[in-house]
């Protein structure tokens, strides 16, 4: 439980550092250093458990279907990281409270701080390896989301940007890699996987598994080639360069080979990629570092070159080479985080981080000079200080690697030695010197708070140094134990081995690195020289940045070539394969002989010559003649609602004659805004050859779908519906169980209910939508003015208001007549509803019969009228139909019955006598009241349209004032 | 009647298709809508057809109180298509207010907002 805490607590304080407001800086710190305090106390607690070499387990299950449970495990190692973690994220915090500038947004900052703390605990401590990459890829979205913090900044965008391609495309690898490696193992569970590194080194999937893994932790921590993220991401404040970029995000990767170390390591060609990749970065890293100009550049070049010395170790393979990889991870964090922070407080107090600018700043900054200067000396190796004893390990571990005749190793590693000292140099250089007269501020001491953090750092670089086996040796022979187990050498973490020849190229190094900076001051004029020598040719960045422009340029161009924008050749392609796919799945039909027709109905086929000949008027006028093609439709429409009460469906015809009504007054609110279109022929004009070409094709096109159609259609009519189907259950059951003989309606309120709700969701949506568009309509500017024929003057309503057209205009009969029908029309809708259960109605229909009752008002006496008249608000319709029908789904929870169950109560009223009342009632109820929200909803924002005042497209002329409303 | 109806569907989704293939808003929303009927009634006819059989299970018209499920219509594409009616009127409404802003945004009412170039 106090592991789950250890990744829990940092999240829920991500969550609520992202709710305080923008300037509590002071708030936000104590969060944040209380998780971090929180955290360190856990695991310190924890270390009881961890020392004696078993690992405190935490297990709840996951996806027990596919075997996956969430596991934490925390041992030696993950002790010894997650300590790092929480120990310079505590520091990180109380630097982070005095570096970042009250301008800065902190709650985005420190939220996005403790996710990553929380994603990186869960990296250490995650006994599943599927569960690590989660977190893993968390880590690289918080990264992502910290370099970029400050966004407004082109380099911050970047740089973000290329961490996370870089990162996370190892993290897609990393997967990969451990899909491979779980299938192997077969476990995904670290013990599994730890325990079977033989059966795995033999596997024939031994070389891509480790391929894929190693290409995740070499990205993750900026391994050669793919170390050019690093640099980039130093445009992220400097405390999360502290912290992430050196001590912790970055070591992700070396943690992960040092976490798989049992079970993969051991072969040549685990050495060759790993320990090749290092050997690589670590030289261009060292190399590259001496020639920045940037503090921060240098810093990053630094920790990529340790980030290598550590990954050869890791390569080299043998138990002592781990021995000195973890202990340097540990060394590296301490000295490189109090430099970071140092370059931290030099950019901070001087305004720059230049090295060409900065100049004697041991004068300005006394403390922080002597603090940055014994960093610097750990990092070169200095004896006494924590970063020479696990340099000497590395040392003669390379003396051991190649033996007595292969001095190649050594030679490498003196070198990168040598490179180390003359980059320590070049960045203690900014101390000494006379105080530079050009800097931006004028440098003072840092607030003593946030010193505290780089001395404490730089004091625990000295105690180490001083007294490693009294300090350090019992915590890293636990996590020594937890990766080697009964391999674990016999090691001595002395200061003073006697004269060997570590030692001595300790010392080569030391000398060799002061020589080779004072002839690179003396004869290359470092200073002035912009690019690497030797190396300025391979750039990762231009070949990173070159590989992505030809990526995206080569989607354009697919682009172009695959697909189109226009809306005719989809829909042509829609439609062919709406013809051609089912005719080339399936054999042909077999159209039985036309005798097994039954029997036919003069009538019935005289009603639907009437129904087609609409639908094929339609098809003719729909282009000039809107409003004809318009009725025929409606006329379409009225045959198939008669067919539908002809065919025995009356809840169906019911429902579509006031759908037909509804959309039939929505086209005509709408026709208005469309563009006058006159007819070629009237004009004289001739339709081009192409046009002919493209109307026989899609004519050709519309005759095979329509054949298509009908064949298919009669080859279902004439095969008897196969027994056994599901109707007959609802057939059979509506009565009794759902207490009401419409099954259509028990079918819709009660038995696929929860269908029903998805149905009025969408229609609630939907018409919140269509008034949401609307409010931002603009039209076109020759559809404003009212139209020629309301402005005839020769037509005595042209000059009356709606109101004065149905007082006493020609509206007035009508008026009379409708408002008389308005009451009636709602207590049909009342009919309709109540009955539902029983017998055709229900909500639906109702809803829409009530809706139609409203608009004829509308239509009638105009929308001033009514809407002083009448209270309606459809939004509150559509929100107390959903919550109705939402309760009566809950209410069945309260019964302990799935959601959406129905009960019939019977209740016994006085005069009415007893009533049956099932809760579908109240669910039908919530129906009815969104169909009529939403239909009033739709219909009434479009008819708005025409009333408001209209805000016209930039440049186009104003309409001719006529001062007269139009209905 | 079986073939009437075949035949009157394949007329109604023909004209639809036709129609939807056209370069007008409007002409493509008149096509939507005579193929949601022939869709409709292609659904609605899955159950087969049946004359005044409609799917009320009345007490009055019972044997012992049992349902005879042979001597009713099929309820469940009755409801299906019921369903598809309201949906459809709504997704007609969105297409139509999409449509007039799109002319109102583009100033023309071509599908694709600008002319063709042919």
């Amino acid at each position: 439980m106090l592991l789950l805490s250890l990744i829990l607590v940092p999240f829920v304080g991500s969550a609520i550092a992202a709710l305080m407001p923008a300037n509590a800086r002071n708030r936000e710190a104590w969060l944040a250093g209380g998780v971090a305090l929180f955290g360190l106390l856990t695991t310190l607690f924890l270390y009881a458990q961890t020392g004696s070499g078993e690992a405190v387990r935490f297990h709840a299950t996951w996806l027990p279907g596919y075997g996956l449970d969430f596991m934490l495990r925390m041992d030696g190692l993950a002790w010894l990281f997650a300590m790092l973690i929480l120990g310079i994220g505590l520091l990180v915090v109380i630097y982070a409270r005095y570096y970042m500038s009250p301008a800065d947004p902190v709650p985005r900052f420190f939220s996005f701080l403790l996710a990553f703390m929380g994603s990186m605990l869960g990296v250490v401590l995650s006994g599943n390896l599927i569960q690590l990459v989660i977190f893993w890829e968390l880590t690289s979205v918080t990264s992502f989301l910290l370099i970029g913090y400050w966004h407004h900044r082109a380099d911050a965008r970047r740089g973000a940007r290329m961490a996370f391609t870089v990162t996370a495309t190892g993290g897609l690898c990393l997967l990969v890699g451990v899909l491979l490696l779980g299938h192997i193992a077969g476990s995904y569970s670290l013990d599994v996987v730890l325990a079977s590194g033989d059966v795995v080194r033999e596997h024939p999937w031994y070389l891509p598994t480790l391929v894929l893994i190693a290409l995740g932790a070499l990205t993750k921590s900026a391994q050669f080639p793919f170390h050019f993220w690093l640099p980039h991401a130093m445009a992220a404040p400097t405390p999360v360069s502290a912290f992430l970029h050196s001590a912790t995000m970055v070591k992700a990767g070396v943690f992960l080979l040092m976490r798989l170390w049992p079970t993969l390591s051991g072969t040549p060609e685990w050495t060759w990629i790993i320990a090749g990749a290092g050997l690589c970065t670590l030289l261009i890293g060292a190399f590259v570092a001496i020639f920045q100009h940037d503090l921060k550049g240098l810093l990053a070049y630094s920790t990529i070159s340790h980030l290598g010395l550590i990954t050869v170790l890791l390569g080299i393979g043998s138990p002592l080479a781990v021995v000195a990889a973890i202990f340097h991870t540990l060394n590296h964090a301490t000295f490189k985080a109090s430099l970071f922070m140092a370059a931290g407080i030099i950019d901070h107090e001087s305004g720059t981080r230049d090295m060409r600018k900065l100049r004697g700043l041991y004068r300005a900054l006394p403390y922080t000079a002597t603090l940055a200067i014994v960093a610097s000396a750990a990092m070169a190796g200095v004896p006494l200080l924590n970063g020479f004893l696990s340099k000497e390990m590395f040392f003669a571990e390379t003396l051991l690697v190649g033996g007595p005749e292969n001095w190649g190793m050594s030679l490498a590693a003196i070198l990168m030695g040598i490179f180390s000292v003359a980059y320590s140099l070049r960045f203690i250089h900014v101390f000494f010197g006379p105080l530079a007269a050009d800097l931006p501020k004028a440098p003072h001491e840092p607030p003593r708070w946030m010193r505290f953090p780089v001395e404490f750092l730089v004091l625990c670089c000295l105690v180490v140094g001083v007294a490693p086996g009294w300090s350090v040796g019992r915590l890293l022979n636990n996590a020594v134990l937890s990766v080697l187990g009964a391999q674990a050498p016999e090691y001595d973490l002395a200061v003073w081995h006697g004269f060997n020849l570590p030692l001595l190229m300790s010392v080569l190094a030391l000398v060799g690195g002061v020589t080779f900076y004072t002839l690179l001051r003396r004869r290359y004029d470092l200073i002035h020289s912009d690019r690497v020598p030797l190396l300025h040719r391979f750039n990762g960045k231009e070949a990173y940045e070159s590989t992505m422009l030809r990526l995206t340029s080569t989607a354009a161009s697919l682009e172009t070539l695959l697909s189109t924008r226009r809306l005719q050749p989809q829909l042509v392609l829609m439609m062919v394969l709406l013809v051609a796919v089912p005719l080339l799945l399936v054999r042909p039909l077999s159209l039985l002989a036309f005798s097994s027709g039954g029997e036919f109905s003069p009538l019935f086929a005289g009603l639907w010559v009437i129904g087609c000949a609409c639908a094929i008027g339609a098809a003719w006028q729909a282009k000039y003649h809107r409003l004809a093609a318009l009725s025929l439709v409606g006329g379409t429409g009225i045959v198939t609602s008669m067919t539908f009460l002809w065919l025995s469906a009356p809840d169906l015809a019911l429902t579509q004659l006031m759908v037909e009504t509804v959309t039939t007054v929505l086209i005509l609110l709408g026709l208005r805004w469309l563009p006058a279109r006159i007819a070629p022929r009237e004009l004289n004009l001739r339709a081009p050859r192409s046009a002919w070409v493209r109307r026989s094709r899609d004519m050709a096109i519309a005759v095979s779908a329509g054949l298509g159609m009908s064949a298919l259609s009669y080859a279902v009519l004439v095969r008897p519906a196969s027994p056994g189907g599901i109707s007959d259950f609802f057939l059979t059951r509506a009565l009794s169980e759902g207490g009401g003989s419409n099954v259509v309606n028990v079918l819709l309120v009660d038995f696929r209910s929860f269908d029903t709700l998805g149905e009025i969701a969408v229609l609630a949506i939907v018409a919140l939508t269509v008034y949401a568009l609307l409010r931002r309509f603009r039209p076109a500017p020759e559809s404003v003015p009212i139209p020629a024929q309301q402005a005839n003057s020769v037509d005595p309503a042209a000059g009356q208001t709606p109101a004065q057209q149905v007082e006493s205009g020609y509206l007035q009969v009508p008026s009379v007549y409708l408002r008389l029908l308005f009451p009636i029309m709602l207590v049909i809708a009342a009919y309709f509803f109540l009955r539902g259960h029983n017998l055709p109605g229900g909500g639906f229909v109702a809803g829409l019969t009530f809706a139609v009752a409203i608009i004829v008002q509308y239509m009638l006496a105009g929308t001033a009228w009514v809407e002083t008249h009448l209270r309606l608000q459809s939004n509150r319709w559509i929100a107390f139909g959903l919550i109705a029908a939402c309760a009566t789904g809950l209410g069945a929870w309260a019964f302990g019955h799935p959601f959406l169950t129905s009960h019939t109560a019977h209740v016994t009223l006085p005069l009415v006598g007893e009533i049956h009342l099932p809760s579908a009632f109240v669910f039908d109820l919530g129906v009815f009241a969104v169909v009529v929200g939403a239909t009033i909803l739709i219909l009434v924002a479009l008819a708005h349209q025409s009333v408001r005042s209209h805000r016209l497209p930039a440049g186009s002329v104003p309409p001719r004032a006529t001062g007269k409303e139009i209905k | 009647m079986e073939a009437v109806i075949a035949i009157s569907i394949g007329v109604l989704f023909g004209s639809g298709v036709w129609l939807v293939l056209r370069p007008r808003t409007f002409q493509v929303i008149t096509g939507l809508l005579l193929i949601s009927y022939a869709v409709n009634l292609f659904i609605f006819i899955m159950g087969r057809l049946w004359l005044d059989r409609p799917p009320l299970t009345l007490e009055d018209g019972l044997v012992d109180g049992l349902v005879d499920a042979g001597l009713y219509a099929d309820p469940l594409p009755q409801a299906l298509v019921l369903t598809a009616i309201v949906i459809g009127f709504a997704t007609t409404a969105l297409y139509l207010v999409v449509m007039i802003g799109s002319r109102g945004l583009t100033g023309t009412d071509h599908v694709d907002g600008k002319e063709s170039s042919k």
